[in-house]
């Protein structure tokens, strides 16, 4: 190959080089921008329509503007709490058993079932839901919709614990096995408490995920005009009311689930923020 | 203490795989009957869904699959037209997202540095917490106003000029809009398996081939993409099995008219869609066993794409991870 040719071989191969990290950059450009779109939509449209009582009152009859949501924060409260309160058990004793049983067959087997239910459509879970509970109960009830959520939340976050017990030191374990501790003993004051900051950040983090769901919603909590407590009576939540007040006729609505948005996913980022926060400083521990 | 005594009678391997105690039976029994507990979820939820879905099952026969007629009122249940609005939204989402979301890994891992990697990864992370019902709000009210004033308009202008399927009118809910919001939506999950994907590929691969005088992109396209291809294949089936199953979002802009689209603006719906939909105000036990029927096979659906993804995943990244593990 001649010299000339050379040069322009080498020429051709920057730029190529340099086009292509152009177009990466403008990817990474294109991928956040949704997000920044997408916050200043729901703080702008959201700010708007805040108001205490928004916080305060429930909703007026469909077609009167004013009222708010107090009845659809309480029950997200209530329904989130009861599915956390069903599900962490659960989870934790699953994520356990993975980690200390599950390094053999079975193990691997559950392990790829419990991938498998966190990437399953949460409507689906909805109506299996609704066929267990709703259907021979003939209710709408808040305690289905904690189920249905709980569903959602136990592989999320047996994995997560699972994860975090496998990265505990081999040697505080055998630390503990070397002093004559059983089993047991070892993995719930030794391990468990290691890796807790860990399990926390997975808790969090479907905490966040579930208080968003609103579709395994739809047919097993309903949805409530008015306020409820009871965890035996259909109940409303704000995923749910975001949802009917967005495909809705009237404006105040429409507003209405703008600041119910804001709500939601400033909570979410909150959330977000304080996962950040631990994951720091279970990063710093371990070093 | 019971365990100091058994140490003596047994060596090692009591203390270490436990098991002999009669409290770490109890142990053993109590995480896995939490373990179980997960594999009756999956067994129920496949059980409870063929229960209610039978009395169509049995009705419609197999012609619900491709049949695209669907008529509560008169009990004609076909799920065709469905099943082409689900394939139509849920592969163009990922063709698409998974195009910017590879790339985007490669940025964070091959050249952005880690001031900078950090943040937008972060960010772009965060796409994948905001709700879906928000996606949907935000659907109509402003992607779907931009759809029809802005981008419709030039893609009918374009290659509307060409492929029909482009020449349409366009509208603030319909195909177009599903096939937007389920981009957004599935990008962080490409994204963070193909960046994790992409950063376990060996350091040596990359020092070999810039050793021989590579420049950047001639490293990523001979050493670091074909290493990570199956991983990001993984991810891109993981952005579908979302995609599929993503319901309000897509509820809230597509539309929701029972028919094939012939344009990319029309309004379609989707196998959730329709759940969503016409669930609670179904006609009667027969239309409500059909929707039944349509979330089985949206069950099925999701579950086969999901375990063919995780399998592929695993495949990549089980390496790493016992390492970790020992």
């Amino acid at each position: 190959m001649t010299t000339a040719g050379l040069v322009a071989l080498h020429r051709r191969r920057r730029l190529t080089d340099r086009v292509m990290t152009v177009v990466m950059v403008i990817a990474a450009v294109a991928a956040v921008t949704p997000l920044v779109l997408i916050m200043f939509h729901v703080l702008t449209h959201g700010m708007g329509a805040l108001s205490l009582s928004l916080l305060t009152e429930d909703p007026n009859p469909p077609g009167r503007p004013g009222g708010g949501v107090r009845n659809a924060i309480a029950g997200s409260m209530l329904m989130v709490g009861m599915a956390m309160a069903i599900g962490t058990p659960i989870a934790i004793g699953c994520g356990i058993f993975l980690s200390e049983f599950g390094q053999n067959r079975a193990g691997m087997v559950l392990r790829f079932l419990v991938d498998v239910l966190a990437g399953l459509p949460s409507i689906t879970i909805g109506l299996f839901i609704y066929s267990l509970v709703v259907l021979p109960n003939k209710r709408f009830t808040a305690i289905a919709g904690a189920l249905a959520l709980a569903v959602i939340l136990i592989p999320v976050v047996a994995r997560i614990t699972e994860e975090m017990l496998l990265l505990v030191p081999r040697s505080l374990r055998e630390a503990a096995f070397a002093l004559g501790a059983p089993r047991w003993r070892t993995v719930l004051t030794v391990v468990v408490p290691t890796a807790l900051p860990g399990i926390v950040t997975g808790l969090m983090l479907a905490l966040s995920r579930i208080a968003g769901e609103a579709a395994p919603l739809l047919f097993t909590s309903l949805g409530n005009q008015f306020f409820s407590t009871d965890p035996l009576q259909a109940i409303d939540s704000l995923p749910t009311r975001i949802y009917t007040y967005a495909s809705g006729p009237f404006d105040y609505w429409h507003e209405q689930a703008w600041a119910m948005s804001l709500l939601l996913v400033v909570f979410i980022l909150m959330v977000s923020v304080i996962v950040r926060a631990l994951v720091g400083t279970k990063v710093t521990v371990r070093q | 203490m019971a365990s100091t005594t058994d140490l003596g009678h047994r060596p090692s391997r009591s203390v270490l795989v436990g098991g002999l105690h009669l409290a770490d039976r109890l142990f053993k029994g109590v995480t896995g009957f939490a373990a179980v507990f997960v594999v009756l979820i999956v067994g129920g939820l496949f059980y409870q869904l063929i229960w209610r879905a039978w009395p169509a099952i049995t009705a419609n026969g197999f012609s619900f699959i491709w049949s695209t007629d669907w008529n509560p009122s008169q009990g004609i249940f076909g799920a065709g037209a469905f099943l082409v609005g689900t394939a139509l939204t849920s592969v163009a989402a990922l063709i698409l997202a998974t195009a910017v979301a590879v790339l985007v890994a490669l940025y964070l891992v091959e050249v952005a540095p880690s001031r900078v990697s950090r943040p937008v990864s972060y960010m772009v992370e965060l796409l994948a917490a905001i709700p879906s019902v928000v996606y949907g709000l935000w659907g109509i009210y402003v992607l779907g106003g931009f759809i029809q004033s802005t981008l419709g308009p030039m893609l009918t202008h374009t290659l509307g000029l060409f492929i029909p399927f482009f020449d349409g009118t366009p509208r603030v809910t319909g195909l177009l809009s599903a096939i937007v919001v389920l981009t957004i939506m599935i990008i962080p999950t490409v994204m963070a398996v193909s960046r994790d994907v992409i950063a376990a590929v060996p350091g040596s691969q990359r020092e070999a081939i810039l050793a021989l005088g590579a420049t950047r992109w001639e490293t990523i396209r001979i050493a670091v993409l074909p290493y990570a291809r199956s991983g990001i294949l993984g991810g891109a089936i993981l952005g579908l099995a979302r995609a599929v199953g993503e319901t309000l979002a897509v509820t809230l802009v597509i539309g929701n008219r029972v028919s094939i689209p012939h344009t990319i603006f029309d309004p379609t719906y989707t196998m959730a869609s329709v759940i969503a939909n016409q669930f609670q105000e179904a006609e009667g036990a027969t239309h409500r066993a059909a929707l039944m029927e349509v979330a089985l096979l949206l069950l099925c659906v999701t579950f086969l794409i999901n375990v063919v993804a995780r399998l592929l995943v695993w495949r990549v990244t089980k390496g790493q991870r016992s390492v970790v593990i020992e």
